[in-house]
């Protein structure tokens, strides 16, 4: 039987990947797969709880939208920041981006 | 074994066997690849959940829109092949030992979890999306009336109703600045000043 912690499972998968996906790429595009890793997690959590508890059915459902359209708007500024640096310093390497190093 | 069971771990395989490439792929397109199936199964995943307003928006605004962003941005930054972008085994070593740590406190406090005391067996659809409509534009009757699980099951408490305009409208402007702000940063400029000057037919747009 499917329960509740099967896809709560897959989720933390999901997350887990993301987060060694943010630690591993040196690649800023990379970084930002990982990010739409971790938030694919979260939301699959979400819409678990929302068919598993009826009472929060359209909690989980309208908090995934909101995941979902934010996701949407973080890619598109990370990559006109990503867009930005490569102009200005001719690489995509997260680790050349130094200049604030205190 | 259900067709339901069956699905899910077909599905839930894909998924999760496409996030694991995500992160051991080396080169970056092969990532974006990777990640266009693990974006698809976690739609087949809404689907299977009955959330099929989530999956079609899953599949439209992700896989249609994220992804197709994620993929410009990969061959708008292409460089040089040659060019080493690999990390050493030291920080391989770490970025897996951290991950491993991370989903064993995740699996042990998933052990530990209670299953809703009426919780569903089997398929089932969630509220079909006039509902989620409604919710979003302030009709507080759309949220369920259904007892607050948590609570001790002796004493009936109903869940507050609800609703989310309020957030609605936050997301919708969030969105606007995001956008325009997005279209001031990636906006064309001069490269730097060492690059080599452009002549004067590019600079000027004219096509040949």
């Amino acid at each position: 039987m499917i329960d509740l912690n099967a896809y709560l499972f897959l989720g933390a998968i999901l997350f887990t990947c993301g987060v060694c996906c943010l630690m591993t790429k040196r690649n800023a595009i990379g970084v930002l797969m990982g990010v739409e890793l971790i938030l694919n997690g979260a939301t699959i959590n979400f819409v678990a709880f929302a068919h598993f508890n009826p009472t929060f059915e359209i909690e989980g459902q309208i908090f995934a939208l909101f995941v979902i359209a934010l996701a949407a708007a973080e890619a598109a500024v990370a990559l006109a920041i990503a867009l930005n640096f490569y102009n200005n310093h001719d690489s995509i390497d997260v680790d050349r981006a130094e200049e604030l190093k205190g | 074994m259900s067709v339901y069971a069956v699905l899910f771990y077909v599905l839930a395989g894909l998924t999760a066997l496409s996030a694991v490439a995500v992160v051991l792929t080396t080169s970056i397109v092969r990532a974006a690849t990777w990640l266009l199936f693990t974006l698809a199964g976690t739609a087949g995943i809404f689907f299977l959940l009955g959330a099929d307003f989530l999956g079609a928006g899953q599949l439209l605004i992700y896989v249609g829109g994220t992804l197709v962003l994620v993929v410009f941005g990969v061959m708008l930054t292409t460089q040089d092949p040659r060019l080493n972008l690999q990390i050493g085994v030291a920080e391989w070593l770490i970025g897996l030992v951290t991950s491993l740590a991370l989903l064993g406190v995740l699996v042990v406090s998933l052990a530990g979890l209670q299953e809703p005391p009426d919780a569903p067996e089997g398929p089932r659809s969630l509220p079909p999306s006039r509902q989620l409509g409604a919710v979003l534009l302030g009709d507080t009757r759309a949220t369920p009336v259904a007892p607050l699980t948590g609570t001790p099951q002796l004493n009936y408490y109903a869940r507050v109703r609800v609703h989310y305009l309020l957030p609605f409208e936050l997301l919708s402007v969030h969105l606007l600045v995001v956008l325009i702000g997005a279209a001031y940063l990636a906006r064309a400029k001069r490269r730097r000043v060492d690059a080599q000057p452009p002549t004067s037919s590019s600079a000027q747009g004219v096509a040949p």
